[in-house]
């Protein structure tokens, strides 16, 4: 160990310096030596306290340290920075994942199977006109300072959302469309619309208590991160923050639906991801958060493990190839410089039949991944679309070539493929130097579709954002999480998203904007049937696989790991395979069960820390003792 | 006494500077001292207005539209889009951003961070206390360790003692301190074989710890990071202080003082190691000042909530207020250390500024 021989080195080494300066009188001779029994018995105590430390703390069973008073605590190892603990300004995962445990919403979603499921919000009932909802407010939930919730509460929490633009800052898109919102009772909140809107059981909204926030003077300004506990009626009540180190919440006893089972859940940042897997070896924490998702090379070293269960479950997102179909603002104009020829259908999905999805399933996600086939991934089973047999862009580069041919892209001599412009095409693949799997599967394309006679050119960016938003790309690597409800990933395919001119930003993806697939977008948020919805939703992946310009190569899987002996059980989602980290919903942790052997994680070990004191106390005393002497054998010599 | 000569005013001037004021070569050192001192102080000036303008700049020139990198992915309105520039000041003209920009740093006012939505200042002296307890502890373990081991290995150049000494310091400057740190982690924290964990896998604290407990807890923590940093950092000091004496170890005035009967370790203490100082001094300073900017591999992979962190997470949006006050403290810091290093030289050496 020869790291440890360093350290042990170092501190030994100012004992040893008296040693060299011998050559003087034989009255000195005793300092030294005297030193050298210093240095001696600080060793003999340093080992002494590490031979204590062993037979206590095995390095797996390290994590003990249930807290003192016999607390059950579930650690979580988290990388992400919180960028706001105010539910009007977080966005980040870990922020509103924090504000799904501390706040109600007014409707949650099935961990069985994504359904709508009652929150805040008992029950809820539409007007014949679509136009009017009226949501039932539980009267069991009271805020953690005592107080009753209402319905005033979340009538004032969309209020505020509507007339102050600070407090619309994260999650303002949720009230555009609201006409009037009123609590004619304590139980009872209205919601007039604008527009019918089929989304209103999905309205990720924490609902704050208005006696606490109506004192703040800017949404703009106020982080909600000063003075704990913060009030809030979710399961969870946030205890204690202190940025980059840890979130610490405890467990709300009265919690409506009933109380968590760990009495603490701790978040607590690992920056290095291989430095959260030894954490959890080590059992210093119960969980490590997949986001981002595990390499498959920690996956593969945690399994086998002993007390390590690695969750490798469908994932909530979807991986793509997006096209670009010639940028324009909704103004008309255009923007960018997308290459002419992917306008033409048959070339889009010729390129896509040239991508083998096998390969990137085994070679580039080495399994962690299903290959991909509609826009919404399967997890999410209402929504879940696969083209029909027929239709399905299946892998073959023979037939891609014929389809090249036949949209009049003619190889020349060099075997490259000619372009309307008498040029050879290059493609510009957009991709994000921070994702190794846009790197590996770009090289893959530039194999596969140069067997075609295209050429590719990798264009692997920081910040992909600007040439993105400018249009300026053929190709583009995409992703996004969806949500149980799909609305939001629709949208952002519509015309409207569009920028309204090219100066400006859209929430548009990648520019499509298809006649069709806008009609069926109008006519799914207008569907308040579930099913009728759904069958709307199907038809409109339908169309976006044929027009080829969101090309889903892949469902990557989310890839977490935790220790069964200090988690007992916990809730995926969905519930037979689903992930445990940024669920939508407050299951996994409020369900989350310790084991039976009273282990939690999150403490120091306390032998660490005795051996920790012993050091630093032999340390130092060694240090004092050395210097007394040495001031000592300078006095002797100059007398 | 060519020797006492050469050594002694090393030793005296340092403490006797003012008491030769009395004297009249004294009062004129004193006053080519003094304008020496205001030489460098209005050199430091400049640079730090310099820096002040270089950090408005500088870091408009990484592409990126930052309130486009915020919102991409979500769903913004146009007003929106409209409130966040305004909010941030983007839809100012440059010139006029320039000018807020300055008149508030001037006063102390670096702006408000985009992603964090706080006051940079309160961002950063949230996180410099934790940056300088890791640097500062390591920077004064690794200098010492360094001047004590580079003074051993000179006095004895070219011995197994030295070679071994060098080698080791060598080797462990140029391994890439992520690497031993994570090495670190999986041996001493998580544990190996019958070795048992014996520190934390990161962080700053566990959380929940209060008085001298929490004290314990957070050098606890510090253990392994700052091992990592010593063991990368000593072998520069050690090198340059080796060097420097050696240089010195062939002068005249050394075999005097053997002459004299003093014992070797003496001679070295007292005559050679004052006067070959002055280049590791300037190194100290260099750390010093760098001791602020923080460690952003060293802190990654602990997991220590530090500058260096915080400076990667602005840099990654961008971030320009949080990017360019960081940028303002870092590089505030290194000048305000290299003058303080270039006030102190006369006072080592009074060779220099006359």
């Amino acid at each position: 160990m020869d790291t440890n021989d360093q350290y042990g080195g170092h501190h030994r080494t100012p004992a040893r310096v008296p040693l060299g300066r011998t050559p003087a009188r034989a009255p000195l001779g005793r300092t030294p030596r005297r030193a050298r029994l210093v240095a001696a018995a600080g060793a003999a105590a340093l080992a002494l306290s590490a031979g204590l430390a062993t037979p206590l703390s095995p390095a797996p069973s390290q994590a003990h340290a249930a807290d003192d008073d016999g607390k059950k605590v579930l650690t979580v190892a988290v990388a992400q920075s919180v960028d706001s603990l105010s539910p009007f300004l977080a966005v980040r995962l870990l922020s509103t994942s924090i504000h799904r445990l501390t706040y109600e919403y007014l409707t949650n979603y099935d961990p069985e199977d994504n359904s709508v499921v009652p929150g805040f919000a008992n029950k809820w009932e539409s007007s014949p006109d679509k136009l009017t909802w009226t949501y039932t407010i539980r009267s069991d939930s009271k805020w953690s300072d005592g107080e009753q919730a209402t319905a005033e509460d979340a009538a004032w929490t969309f209020n505020t959302m509507m007339t102050d633009p600070g407090a619309a800052t994260a999650n303002g898109s949720f009230v555009s469309n609201f006409e009037k919102v009123t609590a004619p009772s304590p139980t009872q909140l209205v919601i007039e619309l604008k527009k019918p809107q089929a989304t209103m059981t999905a309205l990720d909204v924490p609902i704050v208590p208005k006696h606490v926030w109506e004192k703040v003077d800017d949404y703009s300004k106020f982080n909600n991160d000063k003075d704990f506990p913060v009030v809030g009626n979710g399961p969870f009540v946030l205890t204690d923050y202190k940025p980059d180190s840890y979130v610490r919440l405890k467990a709300n006893k009265d919690f409506w639906r009933g109380a968590p089972k760990f009495d603490e859940l701790v978040f607590r940042y690992y920056k290095d991801q291989d430095a959260a897997v030894s954490a959890l070896r080590k059992g210093e924490v119960s969980f490590v958060a997949g986001s981002p998702s595990l390499t498959p090379a920690q996956a593969a070293s945690l399994k086998g493990e002993k007390n390590i269960h690695v969750n490798d479950a469908p994932g909530r997102r979807f991986y793509a190839l997006a096209t670009n179909p010639g940028a324009r603002a909704r103004n008309g104009e255009t923007m960018g410089d997308g290459h002419p020829s992917l306008l033409d259908q048959r070339v889009r999905n010729a390129l896509f039949k040239a991508v083998d999805r096998e390969a990137v399933i085994d070679k580039v996600f080495q399994g962690h991944a299903v290959e991909g086939a509609g826009y919404i991934p399967p997890r999410f089973s209402p929504y879940f679309w696969k083209p029909s047999p027929g239709q399905e862009l299946t892998y073959d580069p023979d037939e891609a070539g014929r389809m090249l041919d036949r949209a009049g892209l003619k190889k020349n001599a060099d075997g490259r493929r000619i372009g309307k412009d008498g040029k050879p095409i290059t493609y510009r693949v957009l991709c994000h130097a921070t994702d190794p799997n846009d790197k590996a599967i770009g090289q893959y394309l530039q194999e596969w579709w140069g067997e075609l006679g295209i050429g590719v050119t990798l264009n692997c960016l920081d910040n992909v954002t600007d040439p993105w938003l400018a249009g300026e790309y053929d190709l583009a690597f995409d992703g996004w999480s969806v949500n149980p409800d799909p609305d939001f990933v629709l949208s952002i395919h519509t015309c409207a998203a569009l920028p309204a001119t090219p100066e400006e930003t859209g929430a548009t993806d990648n520019f499509i904007c298809d006649k069709t697939y806008d009609e069926l977008y109008a006519r799914q948020l207008a569907e308040y049937d579930p099913d009728k919805r759904a069958a709307i939703v199907k038809r409109m992946e339908s169309r976006l696989y044929d027009l080829g310009y969101m090309n889903v190569m892949a469902y990557p899987n989310a890839v977490e790991a935790y220790r069964t002996d200090q988690i007992e059980s916990i809730t995926t989602m969905p519930a037979k395979a689903g992930n445990i980290y940024g669920q939508d919903g407050y299951w996994s942790w409020w369900s989350a069960a310790p084991a039976d052997s009273g282990d939690s994680s999150g403490g120091s070990s306390s032998t660490g820390v005795v051996v920790g004191i012993v050091a630093g106390v032999v340390v130092l005393a060694g240090a004092g003792a050395f210097f007394t002497l040495r001031r000592r054998a300078t006095a002797d010599e100059r007398e | 006494m060519t020797a006492d000569a050469a050594s002694a005013p090393v030793g005296k001037t340092g403490a006797a500077g003012p008491a030769a004021a009395p004297h009249g070569p004294g009062a004129r050192t004193a006053t080519a001292y003094l304008r020496y001192v205001a030489g460098k102080l209005a050199g430091a000036a400049v640079s730090l207005l310099a820096v002040l303008v270089t950090s408005f700049f500088l870091f408009r020139l990484i592409p990126g539209d930052p309130v486009k990198f915020m919102t991409g992915g979500r769903q913004v309105s146009a007003e929106q889009f409209a409130h966040y520039r305004a909010q941030f000041g983007l839809d100012l003209p440059m010139w006029q951003q320039f000018t807020d920009y300055c008149g508030k740093a001037l006063t102390g006012d670096l702006g408000t961070s985009y992603q964090f939505n706080a006051p940079v200042i309160d961002k950063i002296t949230e996180a410099l206390p934790n940056t300088l307890l890791l640097t500062g502890t390591a920077f004064v373990i690794y200098t010492l360790l360094g001047i004590f081991l580079g003074t051993r290995s000179a006095w004895r150049h070219g011995r197994l003692g030295d070679r071994l000494n060098t080698g080791l310091a060598l080797t462990l400057y140029s391994v890439p301190s992520f690497w031993l740190g994570l090495l670190l982690i999986v041996t001493l924290s998580v544990g190996i074989g019958p070795l048992p964990g014996l520190f934390p896998t990161g962080g700053m604290e566990s959380g929940g710890e209060e008085g001298f407990a929490y004290v314990v807890d957070v050098a606890h923590h510090l253990v392994l990071p700052v091992v990592t940093l010593v063991a990368v950092e000593y072998g520069q000091t050690l090198l340059v202080t080796r060097s420097a004496l050696m240089d010195e170890m062939g002068s005249d005035y050394l075999t005097t003082a053997r002459a004299k009967g003093l014992r070797d370790d003496l001679v070295r203490r007292r005559h050679a190691v004052p006067n070959a100082l002055l280049p590791t001094v300037t190194l100290i300073f260099i750390n010093l000042g760098r001791t602020v900017a923080g460690v952003i591999l060293v802190e990654t992979v602990f997991s220590w909530p530090g500058l260096g962190g915080l400076f990667y997470q602005a840099l990654s949006v961008p971030d320009l207020p949080l990017v360019q006050g960081l940028f303002l403290v870092f590089a505030a810091a290194v000048i305000v250390m290299n003058t303080l290093a270039d006030l102190i030289y006369p006072l080592l050496d009074p060779r220099v500024g006359r």
